[in-house]
This record gives structure tokens, sequence and C-alpha cells, in this order.
């Protein structure tokens, strides 16, 4: 689509076991920046079924309009039924910048939109804002060692996907005015050519939602086999924090790919990240460097986590996480 | 039943060292591979193969190197291998690439199933499966772990975070693969000497009938990199080394309080 008349920010509102994904949030907080910027409004769209609550949200975390599509053939994600949805909302109102959190579901549709566009997409992004010259939005992403920024400038809307955690989630205002659109936008039976037919959860009690947790403590190929791991749940069980990996201790299969923090894995943002064993490779760090404490534990004093580690221990992980776990104990048992 | 596996060439990132003088990293690439995810597309092609018969092509887009990713596929038992190789399909975008690889695919023949590797480790976007399926109008499913056939349809185990989604996929469609519970089978030595004296095609820009080359490589291409910069480095805080054990984990617990994380 060409670039002339589009106007305003769209956030994607993912819907997730009907409430709205945190990362959604976020890029209504940062999509009000960029849509105050451009001078512009900040539109959020949800699709779903039974979702009329859900606006009230979109409106309380900084977007003039809400746009809501139901319908009970959007009861699950589907790309098809998702996909017509929002491709057709795109082509009536012609929005600048289109905004869709790095989910599962968010990497499904994203692309399959763009395409169906033929507009640029820019995958995973950590950062965006807008060029106060030409008014772009900028895209800036990892990119192997380095950091790259794109832009989209011939081509509307300007999409990206972007990582959970990277951006604030912005404080709700529910008194906040705002305008609720409803858009009756029906997707055929036939038109939708996937079904989920089981939902099969993973272990009970086992579920990992790295991207909320608060503390996180992790490991990497220094744990030495999978069985080790247990030391690490041990210590972030007394502090009531979550189990993370390294891509070395994922490919080993000591743990599950859900685990995994860096630029291919979760990006995460806890209060405490502890790295057990992990060097610190870049592709690690651009997963967990905006973690408000990083401590690390590693036996080799040159290992390149120190470098942005805020407290370090030159030692073994055997040694030291097992005493961590006792006196953190014995703080808990007063 | 005709299967399409689309495979890429990467460079295989062995050893990725730091070097503390400079504070950049080193990434000393050997070989190329072929993509990790590709390799399991392939495997579950070849068991649906075995099992319900049928005919499994492999196709790459790259250099004329790229050959050599195909003949591994080859060797790992694929019946047919196409290159589709020009200068005119270089550096593009996702949008670019995707448009090539529908030419192409159209060019190859006519699917039932198409498998793609969840994402290449290179480029990492894991947009071009969904942007092929989008060209050629097909059902898709991202992230599977495993695929069953039932009749006109077929069955996909996808990964979510917290879950796994059993999902019903009307054929024809592309399905992208993640990393599975077998590994992928190794070359079959006959067939990695067969595959050195095997006929391709290779296809060019040329060979694509109505093919629209303003659509290709960079100048195709939506998305402009603007600039590349090293990222923002964290300062490093306090190291403790040559301490016991004890004494540095007190340390850190002192830390941690004061700094009332805990
Ligand atoms: C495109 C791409 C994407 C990637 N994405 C990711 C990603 O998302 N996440 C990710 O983590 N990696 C990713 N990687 C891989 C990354 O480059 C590194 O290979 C990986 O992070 C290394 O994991 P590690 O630190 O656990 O292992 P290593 O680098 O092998 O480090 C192990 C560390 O353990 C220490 N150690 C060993 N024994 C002990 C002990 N007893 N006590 C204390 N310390 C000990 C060693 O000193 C060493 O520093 C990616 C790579 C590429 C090319
Ligand atoms: C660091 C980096 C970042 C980039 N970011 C973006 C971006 O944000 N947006 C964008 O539009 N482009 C981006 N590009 C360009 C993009 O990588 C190229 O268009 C590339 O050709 C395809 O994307 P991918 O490697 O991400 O593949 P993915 O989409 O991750 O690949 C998924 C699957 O598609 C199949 N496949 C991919 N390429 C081929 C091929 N040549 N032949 C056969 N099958 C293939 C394989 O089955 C593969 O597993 C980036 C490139 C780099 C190096």
């Amino acid at each position: 689509m060409g670039r002339e008349n589009s106007k305003n920010v769209w956030v994607f509102i993912e819907v997730y076991d009907n409430k709205i994904r945190n990362v959604s949030l976020e890029l209504l907080g940062q999509g009000r920046v960029i849509a105050d910027q451009l001078g512009e409004k900040l539109v959020g769209v949800v699709i779903g079924d039974n979702i009329a609550g859900l606006a009230n949200e979109v409106i309380a975390y900084g977007a003039e309009t809400a746009i809501v599509v139901s319908g009970n053939e959007y009861k699950d994600y589907s790309t098809d039924g998702f996909a017509n949805a929002l491709t057709a909302l795109v082509k009536k109102y012609a929005p600048s910048v289109l905004l869709i959190g790095a989910t599962r579901n968010g990497k499904d549709l994203a692309p399959r939109v763009a395409g169906r566009l033929e507009t640029g997409l820019i995958a995973d992004c950590t950062d965006i804002e807008v060029n106060s010259e030409d008014r772009l939005v900028e895209w800036t992403k990892p990119a192997g060692n380095m950091m790259s920024t794109s832009i989209c400038p011939d081509s509307s809307p300007q999409m990206g996907t972007v990582r959970s955690n990277v951006f604030k989630k912005p404080a709700p205002d529910y008194n906040r005015a705002g305008e609720i659109v409803a858009e009756d936008i029906g997707t055929k039976a036939d038109d939708i050519r996937t079904k989920i037919v089981e939902i099969i959860k993973t272990v009970q009690g086992e579920t990992v939602n790295l991207e909320e947790a608060e503390i996180i403590v992790s490991g990497g190929r220094g744990m030495k086999g999978p069985e080790n791991f247990a030391i690490l749940k041990e210590l972030a069980d007394i502090l009531g924090g979550s189990v993370g990996a390294s891509r070395a201790a994922v490919d080993a299969d000591w743990m599950p790919y859900a685990h995994q923090v860096g630029q291919t894995g979760k990006t995460v943002k806890p209060k405490i990240y502890l790295a057990c064993g992990i060097s610190g490779a870049i592709q690690h760090l651009a997963g967990m460097s905006s973690s408000d404490l990083i401590i690390a534990i590693n036996k080799d004093p040159e290992a390149p986590i120190f470098n942005v580690a805020d407290f370090g221990i030159v030692g073994d992980l055997f040694e030291v996480v097992p005493l961590l776990t006792k006196e953190f104990r014995r703080i808990k048992n007063g | 039943m005709n299967i399409l596996v689309c495979v890429k060439q990467v460079p295989d990132p062995v050893e990725i060292k730091f070097n503390s003088e400079t504070a950049s990293l080193i990434r000393a690439c050997a070989a190329n591979i072929v993509n990790p995810f590709d390799k399991y597309a392939l495997e579950l092609a070849l068991q649906l193969k075995e099992k319900h018969g049928g005919e499994v092509t492999v196709l790459t887009m790259g250099p004329p190197q790229a050959v050599d990713a195909l003949k591994e596929c080859y060797a790992m038992g694929a019946d047919k291998i196409v290159l589709a190789s020009d200068s005119l399909f270089e550096g593009g975008d996702t949008l670019a690439t995707s448009y090539a690889l529908f030419c192409a695919i159209k060019k190859t023949g006519e699917f039932d199933l198409i498998l793609y590797g969840k994402q290449a480790i290179d480029g990492n976007t894991a947009q071009v499966g969904p942007q092929v399926a989008e060209r050629l109008g097909v059902a898709q499913a991202t992230c599977a772990t495993g695929i069953e056939l039932a009749d006109d349809k077929v069955l996909v185990a996808r990964e979510q975070d917290d879950c796994q989604e059993i999902i019903e996929v009307k054929m024809p469609a592309l399905v992208t693969v993640a990393k599975l519970a077998v590994e992928p089978r190794n070359p079959n030595i006959r067939r990695k000497i067969a595959a050195n004296k095997i006929e391709m095609p290779v296809i060019s820009a040329a060979d694509l009938e109505g093919i629209d080359a303003a659509r290709l490589g960079l100048t195709g291409s939506a998305v402009k990199v603007k600039k590349m910069f090293a990222p923002p480095v964290r300062g490093a805080g306090i190291k403790i080394e040559n301490e016991t054990a004890d004494n540095a984990v007190k340390a850190l617990v002192d830390y941690l309080s004061n700094a009332k994380a805990i």
C-alpha cells in the first residue's frame, strides 16, 4: 500500500486466555510515545469473541480508539481468520504504523498480513522510535554481534514485531475517555482452514512465565548436565523465581526451549538475573541485559558476563549456588 | 503425496569468542551448513514419505555453492533437489525473498505439503514461511513439533509457551518446523556419492515466466537497513575474586540486602 494519507499508530492487541498479553500493553505505552511524536492517534485493535470488556483496557492504557472485531469465528486464534480481519481493517483505515508483539501467534500473523499488504516487516525489534527529520519509524534489533536499525520508507503501514519486556507497561487510567468502534468483519467458516482440535497443557505446575518473572536463576553449559538444574530450581524456589537457560543448555536438551533467554529465546527484565555457568555471549546478553540487577557466577575471571554483571563471583557454581540457597533459606526462616 | 522442503544454507556459528581488548566478539565461521530447523523439516518429510509414499523435493535459493546443502539433503533421502540461483535474487528482505521462492516453487511443481524451518539461524526473522504461504494462497501452521496425515488434512502439533496445540490444517498447506524430539538422520554414504553425479535443475530469474524483476532482491525490498552499530555496553560492577565461596556468598547477600533487592 502507498504511504499517502496513511495515518495513526495501531497496536494489535493480542488476547490469550481471555486476557490482553503484557506485550500488547507495553506496545500501547511506546505506541503512545510514537503517536504523540507523529501528531497522530493511537488505536488498539482487538479481535476475539466476548471481548467487549477489553476495549476499556485498551483505552485505559493510552489509546484514543479501540477497534473491536468480535465473532465466534475469532474465539481461537487462526491465521486465516485474524489475517482476514486485520488486513480488512488496515485497508479501510490506512494506519501509518502497525505494531505487533513478537509472540508465537504474533509472529504467525504479522508476516502473513505484511505479505498480503505488500509492505515491509521488521522482526523482533527491541527499540522503536521516530526520526524527527523524516518522521519515519526506526526499528532497532540485534543482528549478529551488532545492532541494526531499519526503516520502511516507501510502503505502508510501517510494520514490525516487537519483543516482550523491552518497553515498560504504562499505568492504566480507567477515567480516560476514548472511542470504541465495533467493526463487523465476518470470516466464513470455510475460509478458516485450520482448527485447534486439542490443547495439551505442559506438565502441571511447570509452566514457565519467564517474561513476567521478578527473579530468574539461569544456567548454561557450565551446569554440565540436566540433573544439575535441580540446584538452580531449589535456589529459584526459595527466592520465588523461575529458572532460565542459555541456548547451549537448551540445545543440549538440558532444559526445554521455553526457558531459553536471549536473541532467539525470551527477552526478560527481572529485578534480579542470576547467571550461573553462562559465559555471556552477545546473543545471550540481548535477552537479559536490561535486568535491574545482574549477578554472575563463573569460574573463568575473563568471562564476558562479568562485563555486564553488577555483582560477579569468580568461583565454582557447584560450591557457590548451594551455599547461596542455604543462606537465603536461613534468612527466609528468620 | 508430494512434499516440498525449502532449505537455506547458513554459516556455521561454531565458536563465538570475546575479544576483551576491543570489547567485541569474534565470530569464526567455519563451513556452511544446512539451517538446523530445515533438517528437522526434511526429517519429517522423509518420515511422512516412508509411511504414506510419495516424493520429497528439496528447493534452495542461494549462491552456486548452495548445491552443497542440496547434496546433503539428497544424501539424507530427498528424491529431487532444485537450486534457484541468480544475482537478481540476492540481498532481499523477506518480502522479496518470499516472492522469489514463490516463483521458484511455481516452476518446480505442485505440492500437497510444503515444509519450512521455523527460522533460519542467520536472518532469524521466521517470516519467509508465512509469506510464501500467503503468496501461494495456502493454509499455514508455524512451529510444528510433529505432523500426521489425516485424509486431506494434516494434524500439526504446535508449540506454545505453556501448552501444545494440536491443529487440523487443510491441504495444500505450508508448515514451519521447530526442533523435533528425534534428531535428523545421517546422510547415507551411497547416496552421498550418488549426489555428486546427480543432474540438478538450476532455476534463474530468466526461467521464471512472468516474474517481475522489480520485486526481487535489494530493489524489491521494502525494508532498508539504515545503520549498524555496536550494542551499548552495560558497565561492570563488583567482582569478587580469590575469595572462599563462603565469603563470596556473604558479600553477595549483603550487597542484595543493601540494594533492597531481597
Ligand atoms: C544467531 C544466534 C542466536 C543465538 N541465540 C542465543 C540465545 O537466544 N540465547 C543464548 O543463550 N545463546 C544464543 N546463541 C548462542 C551464543 O552465541 C552462545 O553460544 C551461548 O549463549 C553459550 O552458552 P553458555 O554461556 O551456556 O556456554 P559457554 O559459552 O560454553 O559458557 C559456559 C560457561 O560456564 C563456565 N563454567 C563452566 N563450569 C563452571 C563451574 N563449575 N562453575 C562456574 N562456571 C563454570 C565457563 O567458564 C563458561 O564461561 C545464539 C547464537 C547465534 C549465532
Ligand atoms: C541480521 C539480519 C536481520 C534481518 N532482519 C530482517 C527483517 O527484520 N525483515 C526483513 O524483511 N528482512 C530481514 N533480513 C533479511 C532476511 O534475512 C532475508 O530476506 C533472508 O533471505 C530471509 O530471511 P531469514 O533468513 O530471516 O529466514 P527465515 O524467515 O527465518 O527462514 C525461515 C525458513 O524459510 C526457508 N528459507 C529461508 N530462506 C530460504 C532460501 N534462500 N531458500 C530456501 N528456503 C529458505 C527455510 O526453510 C527457513 O528455515 C535480515 C537479515 C539479517 C542478516
